[in-house]
């Protein structure tokens, strides 16, 4: 079997909780709580949750735009983890981010034509005169017109902004693209253009995605396997389908249930769960889902629950579908 | 000062219920413009729309950024700033009497008592240096008129009521020490405190998780169910609209396009834009196709809408009629109405 494109193995990302006054470390926040993933190349891995989940996190962390606390990422055969920040960078070329906010993340004070033009001057892949070339090449691959280039981000709508950033991130030709949240600020009519052009782009290019998002139905229409993520655990992996239809995980099924139908008077509501997610700096005993959930066991407080691989090929967190 | 037991007979819900809920709508606008005169220039955002609501009802106003939903809402309540905006025509009817013509004083005595909002974002709502118990009896006694003690009593039973644990703690507390969706439940209290006849909820879930807006949604269906309040839901999501209207009325640039019963409007859409917005939303099926369906083009900008029908340069079936004169909402079959030149059938 080929050798996966990424391997993530106890992966934790844990921030420190400052005093006050001394600003001395008092606890931390476990954003990122121990996960291990696998990612093909071709690849799309969803990555569910509700905020505080920690997806954006791992995201983050899996790229080293968040230092790693513990565990080991290990992208193209080589270990990533605590790569010096020089030999890190012409990776970066192979593993590019693509924010929730275009407007935040590209500079109003740029034209379109020098944002894109910069990847390639920060790691000198393409000579002064070849700007030009390159950057209508992308303005035309993420279907935005030749002049976007000297305009402005203001100047575009929200889409179009999107564009721009997914057209920066695939500047330098990079086989991995963690996508955080990025059609949800998007209205709905905008949302299917930017979902079409980032699966067309995955085909053309041959990319592989980990695609962050809260919304179950846009992660339904563009991965292959989900993840769904509680309190900076993985609760359950598999394939799309066997997810979405035949969930096992306690999570899984009540976040599915709460996803409202847009077919009028289908599925109502009933099985709400309650509660709020707890803290991550003070994440409850046990399986950290156990206070909501509606199967909870007296071993559900004190044993967290190991992810295993169940007949039927997902991977479950949750004591009863365990050993 | 009120006896504290008449107070709470008012509040009964079943005492305040109308004598006949059939005939008047609880709320009826009628042809309302709203102009804003900035430096670039004057446009219309709301241009000229008509809709009513019945008590015990839940009409649904679905749009995208800049349909001008939440403009609609702002000026029927009069919570626009005028300057820059300026309602250039149009009636609110609200109990006999239009709310554009209100004194003052007297529409913002109506504003919490008979009719009442909820916002997208509740911590911005909300004051952070009171504790959410009084800005909860702040209601009461102003409207009511209640005493302090009468009304921290009921401030405890509307906190209940809205399903936070605790309600004697919950009341001591401030809004930071609520999540997102306790500190939408307080709002939600606040806004039902006076039992009003009508709701406004302006994205109400949209800053939420979708757990936490089940229980929402669930919350404000179980309210209306127990107060008979006509309730007005502003959305961008179709399928919270699908879940929780008995109406629609759908907004494209300032305009309602379509309105009808959920059932009747999502199983056959009759404005392409409509169904345009309803075959893009991305669906959890077994085998999604492997492209979705697309509204071409951009949601135009404020003060840039198109002459003729505004959806015209993005839609397939737009001919030069289209782009010359806007069409009118006219009824289209059984209660339902389509702004179209042609309307789609299937």
């Amino acid at each position: 079997m080929a050798e996966p494109l990424l391997q993530v193995r106890e992966l934790r990302t844990h921030f420190p909780i400052l005093s006050k006054l001394l600003r001395r470390p008092v606890g931390n926040v476990r954003a990122v709580d121990g996960i291990d993933l696998e990612l093909e190349a071709g690849e799309v891995l969803g990555i569910v949750g509700e905020s505080g989940s920690g997806k954006t996190t791992a995201g983050k962390t899996i790229l080293r735009l968040i230092e790693p606390t513990e565990g080991s990422i290990v992208f193209e055969g080589r270990d990533i983890t605590r790569l010096p920040l020089r030999e890190m960078m012409p990776l970066r070329r192979r593993m590019q981010f693509i924010f929730q906010d275009p407007m935040s993340s590209l500079n109003p004070r740029m034209t379109v034509g020098r944002i894109l033009a910069a990847p390639f001057e920060i790691h000198r892949v393409a000579r002064r005169d070849q700007l030009g070339d390159r950057v209508s090449e992308l303005l035309s691959m993420v279907g935005l017109p030749a002049d976007a280039a000297q305009r402005y981000p203001h100047e575009f709508s929200g889409g179009q902004r999107q564009r721009v950033g997914i057209a920066r991130a695939l500047a330098l030709r990079p086989r991995l693209i963690v996508a955080d949240e990025p059609v949800s600020a998007l209205d709905v009519s905008i949302q299917a253009q930017i979902l079409n052009l980032l699966k067309r782009l995955k085909t053309e290019l041959g990319l592989t995605y980990i695609f962050i998002s809260h919304n179950l139905g846009v992660v339904s229409h563009i991965c292959d396997r989900v993840a769904v993520m509680y309190l900076g655990r993985i609760v359950e992996m598999a394939p799309r389908e066997t997810l979405f239809f035949a969930p096992k995980h306690p999570y899984t099924e009540a976040l599915l249930s709460a996803v409202p139908s847009p077919e009028p008077g289908r599925a109502r509501r009933d099985a709400t769960l309650g509660g709020d997610i707890p803290s991550p700096a003070n994440p409850p005993s046990g399986c950290a889902f156990h206070p909501r959930c509606p199967h909870a066991m007296p071993r559900c407080a004190q044993e967290t629950p190991l992810p295993t691989r169940i007949p039927g090929g997902q991977i479950v967190a949750c004591h009863l579908h365990g050993p | 000062m009120t006896d504290p037991h008449q107070a709470a007979t008012k509040l009964d819900p079943v005492a305040r219920k109308a004598p006949d809920s059939s005939a008047v709508p609880a709320l009826s606008v009628e042809n309302l413009r709203v102009r804003f005169r900035l430096p670039g220039g004057a446009f219309n955002a709301v241009d000229g729309v008509s809709f009513s609501l019945h008590q015990g009802e839940t009409l649904g106003l679905v749009g995208e950024s800049g349909s001008g939903k939440t403009v609609t809402s702002l000026a029927l309540m009069r919570l626009l700033e005028c300057p820059p905006a300026e309602i250039s025509s149009g009636a609110v009817m609200f109990d006999g009497r239009d709310l554009l013509w209100l004194p003052e004083r007297t529409i913002s005595e109506l504003r919490g008592l008979q009719i009442s909002m909820v916002f997208q974002e509740p911590m911005t709502s909300l004051n952070p240096l009171l504790t959410v118990g009084r800005q909860i009896d702040e209601v009461l006694i102003r409207h009511l008129g209640l005493s302090a003690r009468a009304a921290r009593a009921r401030t405890r039973e509307l906190l209940g009521v809205v399903g936070i644990p605790g309600p004697d703690q919950a009341a001591n507390a401030y809004p930071h020490q609520f999540s997102g969706g306790m500190r939408q439940r307080v709002m939600i209290a606040i806004a039902v405190a006076c039992h009003p006849s009508v709701l406004i909820a302006d994205e109400p879930t949209t800053a939420l998780d979708v757990t936490i807006q089940a229980q929402i949604l669930a919350l404000l269906e179980r309210l209306q169910r127990e107060m008979g309040t006509a309730i007005l839901l502003i959305t961008h999501d179709l399928s919270v609209i699908a879940q929780t209207a008995h109406r629609v009325a759908v907004m494209y640039a300032g305009r309602i396009v379509e309105t009808g019963p959920v059932g009747a409007l999502f199983s056959a859409p009759l404005h392409p834009y409509t169904q345009g917005l309803l075959r893009s939303i991305p669906r959890i099926v077994r085998t999604p196709e492997p492209e979705l369906p697309e509204i071409p083009g951009v949601v135009p900008d404020l003060g840039d809408f198109p002459a003729g029908c505004a959806f015209a340069p993005r839609c397939a079936f737009a001919d030069e009629a289209c782009r010359r004169d806007k069409p009118e909402l006219l009824p289209a079959g059984a209660r339902r109405e389509v702004a179209c030149w042609k309307p789609r059938h299937g």
